[in-house]
């Protein structure tokens, strides 16, 4: 049920009221979640630095077991899709419900909500994909949550070489990588429904307008977290 | 029956109770304030037909005197509280001459290694015993506590020694008894199923009957 | 009384098409109801939890002794009905857990949170309404989980509600096969309802206060809720860390608290005590914030000293991050750490010192009603002093060494929990029932239960003060074993009836609680007199609250204030001729959103 003013501008702190935060109420609570998800990758970022750093042994070198260039690519792919993002939210707030709509005397058509919010979802899920990829080729490779299973290519490998595979600290450094980046991978996979859900219910029958893209707005602030701990996780896990 | 403290029977136990004393004095007095206080207003300013309450929004003197008395106080426990800390626990509180000895803790019972007649610990002639710690009087001694298996606390409450024995790490818990007797060691972190049965006793000897004690081992003798 | 022109209760209901049971009670998304169920379900925990206590002192009290009733128990737990070692502690990690978690943090946030703000601040309902019946139905699965605990193979987990690693993280270590990696589920489930929770209640507050509900015009309780929200918002995600780490080292073979392969063991410690302190100040501040509320009112003077009492709340949330090393003084820490530990806990108490001070302002030069919820409310002073200055003896770090992880610890965080926040809620549950039920509990049952609670609350815990001092250990299935514990038999039988007496008087209250929800008086508008904004709706308040927020003329405690007239009491709503219109009233109504 809707009272008379449905078609009011909802991009506004709810009314009357107290002056507050000056924001929407979406926008708030998703601001106060991300505090609280700050504080859990917190506890499992600053669990991996205390163990790391307290181990003498040496860790594992960057680059050794995991797969820096391909896990390079895919963290340009997750900022392509925060800009991607940020292109959707524009075009919202401009009105442009569309998909593509020609641009005369331009050869690049104009892409509205519904190509920016895709091209987003699938950037999204082609990250999963490929980090999916990578734990499989991990795991097959030996790397395990409990360190090199026996036996495998990198039991081997680092026998050879302890000091280079970190053969010590292989437990801690497969237990910490397949938690850091686990969780971070379900948050963004969390992030892909609620954008899908979002693009099926709301973009797609183009529910969204100038006069309220909360749902845009607020899926971004969440999108733009999940990138940014990524660029945190991908320096301290892959280059460090 | 025991109301108080237990006997003090190491150099800890001085500092330790004063301290006691003195955080007793000062929050009973607290206390007293407080509680008082509570009933004697719930008493006096109790409702009386066509009496009002006054009114007030309170007092910034007020806040700032019990504010204030409160802080001094409590900075005053914390400077003195340090001073006995860092002599107890501090990271140079170890005397030099103390005598270690080892106790490694494991479910469920304490593993005592001596250094044995060379008075030197981590040599061969040092020898293990279950459950029993030998000291002697009036001589400072370090136990090196390690954990086989979970966290268990090495607690000998006449000595008011406390202090976690943590697998992965090897804590100096140094202490000097001041009365010869037999006292209990506990352990004071639920360790599993048999936490409660971790009893294990403390022998404060003269110097004499440590030597005869520590040559009686030494000649393989019994527990 | 001058009239409320805009604040028109319930007309907002004419609005809604009749809903269906399940839409009304059980799937609801009104902060009232949500509130209210988790009020029976935080109840029922409650008595759970008094039910394990009651057969740990059992043990306690007659060691190696057939407790009554317990042949029904499986051979597992009890030998011809004797408390089995594996089984008692499973009764102290699980009476801690169901306390802390499902019994004491719901009832303060998930029913006081809930039903409170949007009535106080004068709002329909929560930002969030859908969100609020997710976290309600989290809450509830990750109870259910808890629970079932007991029923897994090997029984419930039993390293102590802190769940110290290695001991939880090695089931071969500590017997219980799943029952640890049942709590940790459980834990994190419970984690997202009470951060979902937060969001909303933190959300509210800011952005949804009626016009002229100034920060400064927002009751305590309010105030406490809030900043404990922020607490709970910040602290549960390192405890859901924690138990996800914890669950990992207990299943895929991840070492991280284990020193086996490079873990530590005082990782789990830190983490867990990170959040564990913020958390019993979550544990604390609300019941701090209600009991405000109820001596104010019972005083019939405003609060004295409301802005200290503010600071004084944000201040504790504020260095109760700081002090989380002072449970982990004898963990082998550095000694450095220690002190700074110690000095920040030392200065922790200041804060609380001036929330005491300034109840006893309140009382001073009052016209004090000892009502139920007033004798509790005093009661709670009392008590939360106890406990407050017990815990100076601790913050001692060399008065630490002796009473560290004895019955002095487990006397002062009852004092705390039971003598303040369960006493806060014996305040705050009467007080309030009117609002919720439309109806009054029973004032003379209730005296009775105060009294006698008040009596055998202080003979339980107040000697565990004195067990402690002589040095007996926490969580001891059989303390005889000890030579120097043998003689404390008798006090320790002495505590054991007494817990029986005082868990036999809760039954007063749990009558009272459910008799009174059809028999009881029949509640009137206001009927303790209270300035708050909930006490212009009728009784039990409708659904949606007030069709338009009401206007907000004063802050919430101007009792006896000379504008009231003869009346001792003056609500913030009220409008009286020299008082103006709040600038925000004049902006327009939204569409609520549905």
């Amino acid at each position: 049920m809707t009272h008379a003013t449905a078609t009011a501008n909802m991009m506004h702190p709810p009314a009357p009221a107290e002056p507050g935060s000056g924001v929407y109420s979406n926008k708030l609570g998703m601001w106060i979640f991300l505090a609280s998800d700050v504080m859990f990758f917190t506890a499992l970022i600053g669990s991996y630095i205390i163990l790391r750093f307290g181990m003498r042994e040496p860790w594992a070198a960057p680059g050794a077991v995991l797969n820096v260039p391909l896990t390079g690519i895919n963290t340009f792919l997750l900022i392509c899709s925060s800009v991607s993002m940020v292109k959707a939210y524009a075009a919202i707030v401009d009105g442009k419900k569309y998909f593509l709509r020609p641009v005369p005397g331009k050869l690049l058509r104009d892409g509205g909500l519904k190509f920016w919010m895709l091209v987003t979802i699938i950037c999204g899920a082609m990250f999963v994909g490929v980090q999916v990829v990578e734990y499989f080729k991990l795991v097959q490779h030996g790397l395990t949550p409990a360190g090199f299973r026996e036996g495998s290519h990198f039991a081997e490998v680092a026998l050879a070489d302890p000091a280079k595979y970190g053969a010590a600290t292989a437990g801690l450094f497969g237990s910490t990588f397949f938690t850091m980046t686990g969780f971070h991978g379900f948050h963004v996979t969390c992030g892909v429904v609620s954008m899908l859900y979002l693009y099926f219910t709301k973009v797609l029958p183009e529910k969204y307008s100038p006069q309220d893209y909360r749902g845009i707005e607020t899926i971004g602030l969440y999108w733009h977290f999940v990138d940014l701990v990524w660029i945190i996780l991908f320096t301290i896990v892959y280059l460090i | 029956m025991h109301w108080w403290l237990p006997t003090a029977a190491s150099t800890f136990a001085g500092p330790i109770d004063g301290l006691f004393l003195a955080i007793l004095i000062i929050t009973g007095i607290a206390l007293v304030i407080v509680e008082v206080g509570l009933v004697w207003f719930s008493v006096k300013y109790r409702a009386r037909p066509g009496r009002k309450a006054f009114y007030t929004h309170g007092s910034t003197r007020a806040e700032v005197i019990w504010t204030a008395i409160p802080a001094v106080t409590v900075v005053a426990l914390g400077l003195v509280s340090n001073h006995y800390w860092v002599q107890i626990k501090g990271r140079n509180s170890v005397p030099p001459n103390a005598y270690a000895i080892g106790v490694h803790v494991k479910q469920f019972e304490w593993q005592i290694t001596y250094p044995g007649p060379d008075g030197q610990l981590g040599t061969g002639d040092d020898f293990t015993v279950r459950n029993q710690l030998h000291v002697t009087v009036n001589q400072p001694t370090v136990v090196r506590l390690t954990s086989e298996d979970v966290i268990h606390s090495f607690f000998i409450p006449q000595f008011r020694l406390k202090q976690d024995a943590v697998p992965g790490l090897t804590i100096n818990a140094w202490f000097q008894a001041t009365k010869t007797g037999e006292y209990e060691i506990g352990c004071a972190e639920l360790c599993g199923m048999g936490h409660y049965k971790m009893r294990a006793r403390v022998f404060v000897h003269t110097p004499e009957e440590f030597t005869a004690w520590m040559a009686q081992q030494a000649a393989g003798g019994s527990e | 009384m001058t009239s409320v022109a805009h604040a028109k209760p319930g007309a907002h209901d004419a609005h809604h098409a009749p809903m269906s049971f399940w839409r009304k009670y059980i799937f609801s998304t009104d902060h009232k109801i949500i509130g209210i169920q988790f009020l029976f379900v935080s109840l029922f925990f409650l008595l759970l939890g008094g039910l394990l206590a009651m057969q740990i002192r059992w043990q306690l009290g007659f060691p190696g002794k057939p407790m009554p009733g317990g042949g029904i128990l499986p051979e597992a737990m009890t030998s011809g009905g004797v408390i089995l070692p594996e089984y008692y502690i499973q009764l102290v990690t699980m009476h801690g857990t169901f306390m802390v978690f499902f019994a004491i943090m719901p009832l303060l946030m998930g029913v006081y949170a809930n039903f409170l703000i949007p009535l106080k601040i004068g709002t329909h309902d929560m930002a969030f309404p859908r969100l609020n019946m997710w976290s309600f139905w989290l809450a509830f699965t990750a109870g259910l989980i808890m629970v079932a605990g007991f029923f897994v193979p090997d029984g419930a987990a039993r390293a102590g509600w802190t769940m110290y690693a290695p001991l939880s993280a090695r089931p071969d270590l500590s017997g219980a096969t799943y029952g640890q990696l049942v709590w940790c589920v459980s834990i994190v489930v419970l984690g997202l309802s009470s951060v979902l929770g937060s969001v909303n209640y933190i959300t509210t507050v800011i952005n949804h206060r009626a016009p002229g509900m100034t920060w400064f015009r927002m009751p305590l309780s309010v105030w406490a809720i809030f900043i404990t929200a922020i607490l709970a918002v910040l602290a549960l995600p390192v405890l859901q860390g924690a138990a996800i780490l914890l669950l990992f080292d207990q299943t895929i073979g991840t070492h991280f608290f284990d020193p086996i392969a490079g873990g530590q063991a005082l990782l789990w410690q830190h983490l867990f005590w990170f959040f564990g302190h913020p958390e019993v100040y979550i544990l604390i501040l609300p019941a701090m914030g209600m009991v405000s509320d109820i001596i104010a009112n019972g005083s019939r003077k405003p609060i004295f000293g409301y802005h200290s009492m503010v600071f004084a709340i944000v201040g504790i949330a504020f260095l109760g991050w700081i002090v989380w090393g002072h449970h982990m003084f004898m963990s082998g820490m550095n000694p450095t750490l220690g002190s700074t530990f110690m000095v920040s806990t030392l200065l922790i108490s200041v804060p609380s010192a001036i929330k005491v001070f300034n109840w006893l302002g309140t009382m001073w030069r009052g016209n004090l009603k000892f009502t139920v919820p007033m004798l509790n409310a005093v009661a709670f002073v009392s008590m939360f002093t106890i406990g407050g200055l017990s815990g100076v003896f601790m913050a001692a770090t060399p008065v630490d060494m002796h009473i560290h992880d004895t019955y002095f610890i487990v006397a002062h965080l009852h004092y705390v929990l039971f003598g303040g926040s369960l006493f806060a809620l014996f305040a705050a549950i009467p007080y309030w029932y009117p609002k919720m039920f439309g109806r009054m509990m029973s004032e003379a049952i209730g005296k009775w239960h105060f009294w006698l609670t008040f009596i055998t609350y202080n003979l339980v815990f107040f000697p565990m003060h004195i067990l402690g001092m002589n040095g007996e250990m926490r969580r001891l299935y059989d303390p005889s074993q000890y030579e120097f514990l043998k003689p404390q038999q008798g006090l320790r039988e002495f505590i054991t009836i007494a817990a029986f007496s005082l868990f036999a008087v809760q039954f007063l209250f749990l009558f009272n609680f459910l008799w009174s929800l059809k028999r009881g008086k029949k509640a009137e508008l206001n009927p303790w007199q209270d300035n708050g904004l909930e006490w212009s709706l009728p009784s039990p308040a409708p659904h949606g609250n007030w069709d338009r927020p009401p206007n907000v003329y004063r802050g919430p405690y101007e009792f006896s204030a000379p504008e009231a007239g003869n009346a001792d009491f003056l609500p913030q709503h009220v409008k009286l001729p020299t008082d103006r219109d709040p600038a925000a009233a004049t902006a327009p109504a939204p569409a609520p959103a549905h």
